[in-house]
């Protein structure tokens, strides 16, 4: 199949800034794929290449199959794009603002009004389609946002850091949204700078710093890539964690560490599921009571840190 | 479904369930559909619609009653008719300056960013905008026009001419929509644009012939006063609705200033109507 989004030794400079240093990506169809990076690494930049709003200095860029850099018309028949901020108008309500964009693909009037309501049905917002757009709350105009992308039928929608700024709730509905989408065969590629969201709705991650990839895969993958399986053991009894602590420290391949308020003690593990085995039966034999014993992977934010050497939430100065 | 590379018959209605039609939006429709949007943000928001003739009647009213008592016209026409022509012309640059201020919002805001991801020609976004601006003025010119007959003000000339005066302001009008425009575009946000339109805009109302007569002025003063195109449109309006150019207290004849005017706007177009398409257009 050919990939939605191939991109080949992007790169781009701003003045100073160099924003891509010869990005390679490629986005299988079928699939979220999540860009994921810090502030500054090169992820909206990206997306505006894709989006054909800017030129990248050298490089391949084929979205679809149709050179981005030689044919931008035909590759904008072919994408949706939702940008960080809501660019709805404020003045007019959810249909206009829908047909205005389904005119604006090329729809002719009626084929608009249906597509308008065709994703106002699917996002919602029925109930609240003949108000103002100014009436309605962030939550509300950033999915609407989304229902513009969508009313030309993009095969490839382009989100921009969604559900930046957006309360939980919002995010969950939004998330819910975008799932129904790919659910429908829509295909997207997204940049977040949440691990969770990528986490949540990817399929593909790419994880993006100083405007080249560093890592990419399924989340299960990269986790995997991180390192070890962590073996995690709470104690039913506080007086038990010396004895957990040192079960552990005889099967697992490091020191534990142990978490007095949880009653936790956790120790990464090279052959997880038998050195779980094992632990059991250590505690059983010298009958320890449990709360909770597992083996879990490690969690994105760990991922990060093994790979771009700092946490996912500091600022990039650029 | 539509295959990408065939070219299908635009004025096929295609079913909402299939892509839309290859060859994106056309000239026509992407300027009717921008400048509608536009048009709406002005008439639902109604400071927009109220504001500049409202600001412009305040103007009008305070030159009228009172600064024009103490104002010699120096000729035969009352302060009035002297006034009010000059006034109306100068209106497209009092209700234009609020255009950057909104250009410089839709590009911020990433509706620009948006439209240029359509398949559409771009530049007939941006004439799009200079239709609804352009509407917006007329509008402002209407209201404030009709408060200028109401205080007095007689034109002196044949119909025909009143209306080339009024036909020749919609030029006006439409050329410095552009300038605008472009100067939107150019400002990074709502505030600088906003600046630099009323730097703009003060200098050529005021340093001009519309409100006093130019000699009355400093000798240095008079020469950009007489010579920058503000006041080359108002002598044009001025002779246009007061019966020539004896009448308008200027030199020269009437078409003398109607095809000054008319080379101005036609410059001002052809200047900062290339570089907003040139910047609109622009893939960075």
């Amino acid at each position: 199949m050919t990939p939605v989004v191939e991109a080949r030794g992007l790169t781009k400079r701003f003045g100073d800034v160099e924003a891509l240093t010869g990005l390679d990506l490629v986005a299988e169809p079928g699939q979220v794929t999540a860009l994921l990076g810090p502030n500054g690494a090169g992820k909206t930049t990206f997306i505006s290449a894709v989006a054909t709003l800017l030129r990248p200095d050298s490089g391949d860029l084929r979205v679809a199959g149709v050179d981005a850099l030689a044919e931008p018309r035909r590759v904008r028949r072919l994408i949706g794009l939702a940008g960080q901020s809501a660019s709805v108008e404020p003045a007019m309500t959810a249909r206009e603002n829908l047909e205005f964009v389904g005119r604006l693909f090329g729809l002719d009037r009626r084929s608009a009004k249906a597509a308008a309501g065709a994703v106002l049905e699917t996002l919602d917002l029925t109930d609240a389609a003949d108000r103002l757009v100014r009436t309605y709350s962030g939550g509300m105009r950033r999915r609407l946002d989304l229902g513009a992308s969508l009313v030309g039928r993009p095969k490839l929608l382009l989100l921009d850091e969604p559900t930046t700024g957006l309360d939980p709730r919002s995010r969950m509905e939004l998330w819910g949204s975008i799932r129904d989408l790919v659910a429908d065969g829509t295909d997207v590629l997204l940049t977040t700078q949440y691990l969770e969201e990528a986490d949540q709705l990817a399929r593909h991650i790419v994880i993006v710093d100083h405007g080249h990839v560093i890592a990419a895969g399924t989340p299960d993958q990269l986790k995997t890539m991180a390192g070890r399986d962590v073996l995690a053991v709470r104690a039913r009894a506080a007086g038990d964690l010396p004895a957990v602590e040192e079960i552990l420290r005889s099967v697992a391949a490091e020191a534990p560490t142990v978490d007095l308020d949880t009653s936790t003690a956790t120790a990464g593990a090279d052959s997880g599921a038998d050195q779980l085995a094992t632990v059991v039966r250590l505690l059983a034999e010298r009958q320890i009571a449990v709360e909770d014993i597992g083996l879990r992977r490690p969690s994105l934010d760990e991922v990060f840190l093994t790979l771009t050497g700092r946490p996912s939430d500091s600022v990039d100065a650029v | 479904m539509t295959t990408l590379t065939s070219t299908t018959n635009r004025s096929t209605p295609a079913p909402a369930s299939s892509s839309p039609s290859d060859a994106g939006a056309g000239y026509l429709v992407t300027t009717t559909q921008t400048a509608r949007r536009t048009l709406l943000q002005f008439v639902r928001t109604p400071q927009l619609l109220v504001m500049p003739p409202v600001m412009a009647g305040l103007f009008l009213l305070i030159f009228r009653y009172i600064f024009g008592g103490a104002i010699d016209t120096g000729g035969s026409v009352s302060y009035v008719d002297f006034l009010v022509p000059g006034f109306l012309a100068q209106t497209a640059l009092w209700n234009g300056m609020n255009i950057p201020a909104g250009v410089a919002e839709d590009a911020t805001s990433g509706v620009y960013d948006r439209l240029r991801s359509l398949p559409l020609p771009r530049s007939a976004v941006m004439a799009g905008r200079a239709f609804a601006d352009t509407a917006l003025n007329v509008w402002g010119l209407a209201v404030t026009a009709l408060l200028g007959f109401a205080v007095g003000f007689r034109t002196h000339a044949d119909i025909a001419a009143v209306v080339a005066g009024f036909a020749l302001m919609l030029a006006i009008i439409y050329a410095f929509s552009w300038l605008f425009i472009s100067l939107g575009l150019s400002s990074g946000n709502a505030q600088a644009a906003q600046a630099l339109s009323t730097l703009i805009v003060v200098p050529l109302a005021f340093v001009s012939g519309a409100f006093v007569p130019i000699e009355s002025m400093p000798g240095w003063m008079q020469a950009f006063a007489a010579n920058q195109p503000m006041t080359v449109m108002i002598n044009a309006v001025r002779s246009l609705t007061l019966g020539g150019t004896d009448a308008a207290g200027i030199g020269h004849t009437t078409s003398y200033w109607v095809l000054l005017t008319l080379a101005w706007c036609a410059g001002i177009l052809a200047v900062f109507g290339t570089i907003t398409v040139a910047r609109f257009s622009r893939t960075q």
